[in-house]
This record gives C-alpha cells, sequence and structure tokens, in this order.
C-alpha cells in the first residue's frame, strides 16, 4: 500500500531538520508529531509540510519557532504529587545512604521538574551533597530553566501541588516574587546543572543515581524509547532508580528486562544486572 | 446484523471502534459494555471527558457491569482485541502507527485532555477505512472534527441522535460539519457495537 502523501511530506522534513540543524525527530512518535506539525503549519502560515521544509530551511528566523513546537513541554512543579510523596517515603531513604549524590533530569524543559527535585533533596537534607544534571535540547527552554523564573500566577498550583507532596516548608521558603514573577533561589539554581543533550544522537556523560525521565517517552517510538533506555542503564549506579510519568510502561519495551518495579504505582524502576 | 447497518459496514472489514462522549454519555457507554454479546474481535477505545478526580477510575467502575476486560491505556501499549481502552486522566489518549497507544499530554484541546478529537483524527490516520468512530451525548464541540476526519479516512460514522442526548451540543456540532452514515438511539448504539464488535 501506498504511504500517504503527508507522510511522505513529514519523514522528508524531518531528513532535512536532521541534515541542516542536527536535531534528530526521525523516531519521534508519528502520531503527536502529526498533531504538533499542524499547529506549527498554521503558526508558519505554510499550506503543507513542504511548504514548512522549504520555509525553515531557507528561513532562519522559522526554524526556531518550529523547534518550539516539536519540543517544548509544559510541566509544573511537583507535577503529580502522589509521585513526589512515594519519592520522598520510599526513595530519598535510600538515596540518604550514599555520600554524594548525583541526579539526571532528562528532558528538563523550561526546569520545573528539575527544581522539584532541588525543593524535595533540599527538606530531606541531601541538597548539600547532591548535584543536579537537567538536560534537554532545547536551547531557549535551557536558558530559561537556568534564570529559574516562573509566572506568579502559576504558584498557586504549584504550591498545592508541593503541600500534596507533603512538602515539608512552605513552597514560599524557595522563591521571592518580583514583580509578576518567581524567581528561585540561588541556592536551588546553584545545585542544577543545565546542559544540551539529546537522547535521540548523545551518549551517557555521568554516573548517576537517579534519573528522571517523565513524559518525555511518550513521544518517542518504541526505537528511541529502547535507545533512551539504554542510556538510563548506562548512566545509573549499581541498583539506580528510574522515575517515569505515571502513565508510561517499560514491559511493552524491548529493554524491560533492565529494569525491575520498586514503586509500581508511581512508575519507579530499579536498574538491574 | 440488519440490513441497513451492514450497509453502513459493507466493503469494510471494521477493526477497531472509538467512541467519544461527556455529559450523559456515561450510561450509554455503560450499557454498550455490559450488552456486548461476547469477547470483542477488535479493540474498542474510548475517551470520555470527566472531572479529572473521577475518570481515573472509570475503568473499575464500568468494569462491575462489563465482563470484557477494561484497561486504562499505558503509553505503547498494543491495541489487542478483546479488551476495552480507556484514556488516563489528564493525558490525551491517540493510537500510534503499529495500533498502540501513544499518550500526550499536550495542551488540552477545548478545555479537554483527553480529547476526542485527539485519539478520532489519530485512529483514522491509522486504521484509516477499517474504524468505526461513535459520537455519544456531550456538553462540548470537542468530537466533531475527530469524526469528521473520521469519515475523510473512509471509516464508518455514526452520531447519537440529538433528541437522545442529555447534552446535544457534541452531536450537533459534528453534524453541522458532516452527515454520518447512521444517527442511532442509546439501544441501537448498543445492538450495533455488539454486532459489529463480536460478530463472527
Amino acid at each position: 500500500m501506498r504511504e500517504p502523501l503527508e507522510e511522505t511530506e513529514i519523514r522528508l522534513l524531518l531528513d532535512a531538520i536532521y541534515s541542516r540543524y542536527h536535531y534528530d525527530f526521525r523516531h519521534y512518535a508519528i502520531a503527536s508529531l502529526k498533531r504538533r506539525l499542524g499547529q506549527a503549519l498554521n503558526r508558519l502560515e505554510c499550506r503543507t509540510v513542504s511548504a514548512l521544509q522549504e520555509k525553515v530551511l531557507h528561513d532562519q528566523a522559522a526554524f526556531p519557532l518550529l523547534l518550539e513546537y516539536l519540543t517544548v513541554q509544559v510541566s509544573e512543579l511537583f507535577r503529580d504529587p502522589e509521585f513526589y510523596a512515594a519519592l520522598r517515603c520510599e526513595v530519598v531513604p535510600m538515596l540518604a545512604t550514599y555520600p554524594s549524590l548525583k541526579l539526571w533530569v532528562a528532558g528538563c524543559s523550561t526546569g520545573e521538574e528539575a527544581y522539584s527535585y532541588a525543593i524535595l533533596l533540599e527538606e530531606e537534607g541531601l541538597l548539600d551533597r547532591a548535584l543536579i544534571y537537567a538536560t534537554d535540547i532545547n536551547d531557549e527552554s535551557l536558558q530559561r530553566a537556568r534564570s529559574g523564573i516562573f509566572g506568579l500566577d502559576r504558584m498557586k498550583q504549584f504550591t498545592l501541588n508541593h503541600r500534596e507532596s507533603g512538602g515539608k516548608g512552605s513552597l514560599s521558603d524557595y522563591y521571592h516574587a518580583a514583580h509578576d514573577h518567581a524567581v528561585m533561589d540561588a541556592r536551588l539554581r546553584n545545585r542544577i546543572t543545565f546542559a544540551d543533550h539529546s537522547l535521540a544522537t548523545d551518549s551517557a556523560f555521568a554516573e548517576v543515581q537517579l534519573v528522571s525521565c517523565r513524559n518525555v517517552l511518550i513521544y518517542f517510538d518504541r526505537e528511541l524509547q529502547n535507545r533512551a533506555l539504554g542510556l538510563f542503564h548506562d548512566s545509573l549506579c549499581h541498583r539506580g532508580f528510574l522515575c517515569l510519568g505515571t502513565k508510561e510502561a517499560i514491559r511493552f519495551s524491548s529493554h524491560a528486562s533492565l529494569f525491575t518495579d520498586f514503586q509500581a504505582k508511581e512508575r519507579v524502576f530499579r536498574k538491574v544486572l | 446484523m440488519n440490513a441497513h447497518r451492514q450497509q453502513v459496514m459493507l466493503g469494510r472489514d471494521i477493526e477497531a471502534i472509538v467512541i467519544g462522549g461527556s455529559a450523559g454519555a456515561f450510561e450509554v457507554v455503560r450499557h454498550v459494555l455490559s450488552e456486548l454479546a461476547g469477547d470483542p474481535r477488535v479493540p474498542i477505545i474510548v475517551v470520555m471527558h470527566l472531572p479529572a478526580r473521577n475518570s481515573t477510575t472509570i475503568h473499575e467502575t464500568l468494569q462491575w457491569t462489563s465482563r470484557v476486560p477494561l484497561v486504562m491505556a499505558d503509553d505503547k501499549q498494543p491495541f489487542d482485541a478483546g479488551a476495552v481502552y480507556f484514556a488516563p486522566a489528564g493525558y490525551h489518549l491517540l493510537v500510534e502507527a503499529g495500533r498502540s497507544a501513544a499518550l500526550s499530554i499536550d495542551d488540552p484541546i477545548m478545555y479537554s485532555r483527553p480529547s476526542i478529537d485527539v485519539l478520532f483524527q489519530s485512529a483514522g490516520d491509522v486504521y484509516r477505512k477499517q474504524l468505526l468512530g461513535i459520537l455519544l451525548s456531550g456538553a462540548s464541540p470537542d468530537g466533531a472534527e475527530g469524526l469528521h476526519s473520521i469519515q475523510r479516512a473512509g471509516g464508518a460514522t455514526v452520531v447519537q441522535r440529538p433528541e437522545t442526548c442529555e447534552s446535544p451540543l457534541m452531536t450537533r456540532s459534528a453534524l453541522n460539519l458532516m452527515t454520518p452514515d447512521l444517527m442511532l438511539s442509546p439501544a441501537e448504539i448498543v445492538s450495533l457495537v455488539s454486532d459489529v464488535a463480536c460478530a463472527q
């Protein structure tokens, strides 16, 4: 059967992006990718994916806009509070046994998750000996993450999440308000290293006790998911922890045997072998 | 299968059924799932708009009256025959190439996540004319575009008769865009799904 025209166009676009800009979206899950490209077509006023391809190859300003549609994820501080509550109760006591701690937040987008970990570790008295690597492929997201600035209007939801996650103090202990912004404290920011890293093309860069990659693998196809799980396995120390989004599974992956359930409901796994 | 239903399915070997609804659809879905004549030979995939806290247990609630396994879809879970799949609260549920579940936390569509449009459009892309899409009662226009896209992909489309809907906005929005293959009452939808899903 002939490949539908739109899928041919998408394949060609992704090849072009990879050749020209070295961003590899060729193994992103097609269903969500199609929707996001549909939105980008509207925004960039292109009638077809082929027209979009021409635009991003010839118009320097167009690619960053497209990249935003393909990568940016909106998250929250302490998104899924039950997950952070489980982390606090079940995982933190084991992390506390290490003299120094390294965590990797893969696909950190604008930094909400990395700051959540920093706050949680501070509350558990572990931040001083911890280093958090937070990586993403979108430079603009990384810059925003590095600045540690969030809209003040989002803090109400974040505060609620933090409380439900078993937060010990008040979330306002960790930021100060400036105009309509909340600026995260330097003592959190100083423990986080934001860096450019692609799960599609880069390799492992450090040994860590915990990898957190929540709601990122849902945008990958099986092949790329397997590559990412392989990277996580390579990066984790013996019996290290892997945290995925609450509806993400590894049991459908050919790499399922690399990890074992630790907190099945909250999708916390441990490295085996 | 009666004559007009056969007509709709003519030339279509249905390989999946997608169902969407919001306000007023819960009872219809409950009936559909409790009246299935046997194990479905195709996957049935459902998106219902519900307040986030309720929808975490919708499949468990419905399981009381259905003997077919009801599953909250995990990312990359294959859509196998014999089960009914529900979108998890707070996630869009899509059909990925290869006929497995793909979740997304992209923005809500018309205030809804999961969105019926997102499921229907992606299912239409993958199953093409081997898809049956059913849009039920609801107080949101979400789902109308999606049903239309199923029709454009060659799939069969069914709309609950607006006069039988507790909230007819969803079905009326669809009827403004398209003419579905069938407009049916809830009882007719129950027997249609049973016929199509459980036909030998």
